[in-house]
């Protein structure tokens, strides 16, 4: 069902590099559980409301108060890029013409 | 000393009356967290250093005939998936191998509080993604009873470092059966709440409306306790409700007379091992003898919960995981590539295993304009009726008790290469995270190969303490 070109795009979507051989091998597994999943086609589910929170809460609120766990500099530590004016440095996104 | 035969209340009581000391109870388990992490692979980090550290200040309020808590000085594994300030969490990933968070989950802190001594954090199947830490960037866990067998998975490490006696409880994640296979496999009480009791601030997110925390330990009783110290609301985390939090330990001194127990048959077909459902049947028997009524149910909707939980699962996984780029945290890829967008697909590549990679492109297919409604909005109505199936049946009997997993712990390698069979492993725990419903393994036997079997209780949503009752009354019989 999925060729390893669709494999492919799908992995460019989600922003993962992945080897020949895992396109491969995922073009038949993804194959595989899509093929299973369509089997809710069977379940009539006319006029069925979805369900995404299953415990009733709707629309929790708190007072907007600053509460820190952690300090800036803790959590530019963690960081894996060079770090200048407590900014994290990464790659430029607009390209220069 | 007998760690063997150590629970949290005889521990507790050994301290208060100095027959050992809390450095002498914490080497004793940090010893034998170190032979069987050799043999077992349970721990991704033993954290030795802070364990006798916590031992000292204990045996320093001792000295000083200070009261201490029942939890206090206890031995606990934490699975490595939840944050604990300034120690390695890996979350089972090569993406977070590095990283130390600068805060503790909220769970943790709550432990904190309440003095325990964390023996280490333990393995895991890569960002709680699997049914048996095979894969776990760390390597696998292996059975304690038999080492070529699994320990289950996700929260594999968890089960196995209490069934091996590394310490006393320990906590893991459930999202689609997490908690309680392992538990089934390792042969331990393994309880899965409802969606919301406990806090998940700080535990890093899988598939948020489904993912829940909780304990095991070496009897219910030991998890009741557990569960006083960690339930209830939490402002950081906003699914969870105000619903009053029982005392657990006052819940599990009722009898059963009148109890309605139901066995929903679909969990108790053709497809589940013969020596699994027998010896669930006899317990059930057990818990008939002590003034339960049972009655045989159907639940069809049970068939097409794997469907479901293989769309909502994935979608909700892939937009979670879409905040690793390895820019505030994260994996340093080898090569960071010309662009802001090779770094990300090189950091993403390298540092998510197989599996999490499939689960990713699944989450982002079914989510795709185009297929949105057919998957994902489909499954979200497919789970309305499942809820709906569960919540009829709730009206006619307490409770439902069924096989935990269709089959004893699987051999190592034996389902890797297959993620669908991977994944059916999870079908008779799955439909009570789409629901949001309470669970609790209890073991209920042994096959002849000597590996555990459980059995699960499941109960409408917040009924946590009939669950524990019920499970406790049958131990102790």
């Amino acid at each position: 069902m999925f060729s390893q070109d669709d494999i492919k795009h799908i992995a460019k979507l989600s922003r993962l590099k992945l080897s020949d051989n895992e396109a491969k091998k995922f073009s038949r597994q993804l194959s595989d559980i899509i093929k299973y999943i369509e089997q809710l086609k069977e379940v009539n589910t006319d006029g069925v409301e979805e369900t995404s929170q299953v415990t009733g809460l709707k629309n929790v609120t708190q007072s907007d108060d600053i509460k820190r766990r952690c300090d800036g500099e803790e959590l530019l530590e963690c960081s894996p890029l060079p770090k200048e004016r407590q900014q994290i440095r990464v790659k430029s996104v607009i390209k220069k013409d | 000393m007998d760690i063997k035969n150590l629970s949290i209340e005889s521990a507790h009581k050994g301290l208060l009356e100095k027959r050992f000391s809390c450095i002498e109870l914490t080497d004793a388990f940090l010893n034998k967290a170190g032979k069987e992490n050799e043999r077992l692979n349970i721990y991704v980090t033993i954290t030795g250093e802070e364990a006798k550290e916590q031992a000292k200040i204990v045996d320093n309020k001792i000295a000083r005939g200070e009261r201490i808590d029942l939890l206090e000085g206890i031995p606990c594994g934490i699975k490595d998936l939840m944050n604990t300030k300034g120690v390695l969490s890996t979350s089972g990933s090569k993406m977070l191998s590095n990283f130390v968070p600068p805060y503790d989950a909220t769970v943790v802190k709550k432990l904190k509080n309440s003095g325990m001594v964390m023996i280490g954090k333990t393995n895991l199947d890569e960002f709680a993604c699997g049914g048996s830490t095979e894969h776990s960037y760390f390597g696998p866990t292996r059975n304690p009873h038999n080492p070529d067998y699994t320990a289950g998975g996700s929260s594999g490490g968890s089960a196995a470092a209490v069934a091996s006696d590394t310490c006393l409880y320990s906590l893991g994640t459930d999202t689609g059966g997490s908690i309680r296979q392992p538990a089934s496999f390792c042969g331990v009480p393994g309880l899965k709440v409802t969606y919301g009791r406990i806090s998940r601030s700080g535990v890093t997110a899988m598939a948020s409306s489904l993912d829940t925390i909780g304990p095991f330990a070496k009897s219910v009783r030991d998890i009741a306790i557990v569960m006083n110290y960690i339930a209830g609301k939490d402002v950081n985390d906003s699914t969870t409700p105000n619903v009053v939090v029982p005392n657990y330990l006052q819940e599990i001194n009722q009898n059963i007379k009148g109890l309605k127990i139901g066995m929903p048959k679909e969990y108790f077909n053709n497809g589940i091992d013969k020596e699994v459902k027998k010896s669930v049947e006899v317990a059930i028997k057990v818990l008939e003898s002590q003034g339960a009524f049972v009655e045989q149910v159907s639940l069809p909707m049970t068939k097409y919960a794997i469907a479901v939980y293989y769309i909502v699962m994935p979608a909700e996984l892939s937009a979670n995981l879409a905040r690793y780029d390895s820019i505030r945290f994260g994996l340093k890829p080898e090569d960071n590539g010309e662009s802001l967008e090779d770094y990300y697909f090189n950091s993403r590549g390298e540092g998510f295993g197989e599996e999490i990679k499939r689960r990713i492109m699944i989450g982002n297919y079914v989510l795709s304009a185009g297929y949105y409604g057919a998957y994902y909005k489909k499954a979200q109505r497919v789970r309305t009726k499942i809820i709906e199936e569960f919540n009829e049946i709730f009206q006619k009997v307490d409770v439902l008790i069924a096989p935990t997993v269709p089959g004893p712990a699987f051999k190592l390698g034996e389902k890797l290469d297959d993620p669908l069979q991977m994944y059916l492993v999870d079908a008779l725990t799955v439909p009570m995270n789409i629901a949001g419903l309470p669970a609790l393994n209890v073991p209920c036997g042994i096959t002849s190969k000597g590996l555990p079997v459980g059995m699960q209780i499941i109960g409408p949503q917040f009924s946590e303490g009939k669950l524990l009752n019920i499970g406790n009354i049958y131990e102790n019989l």
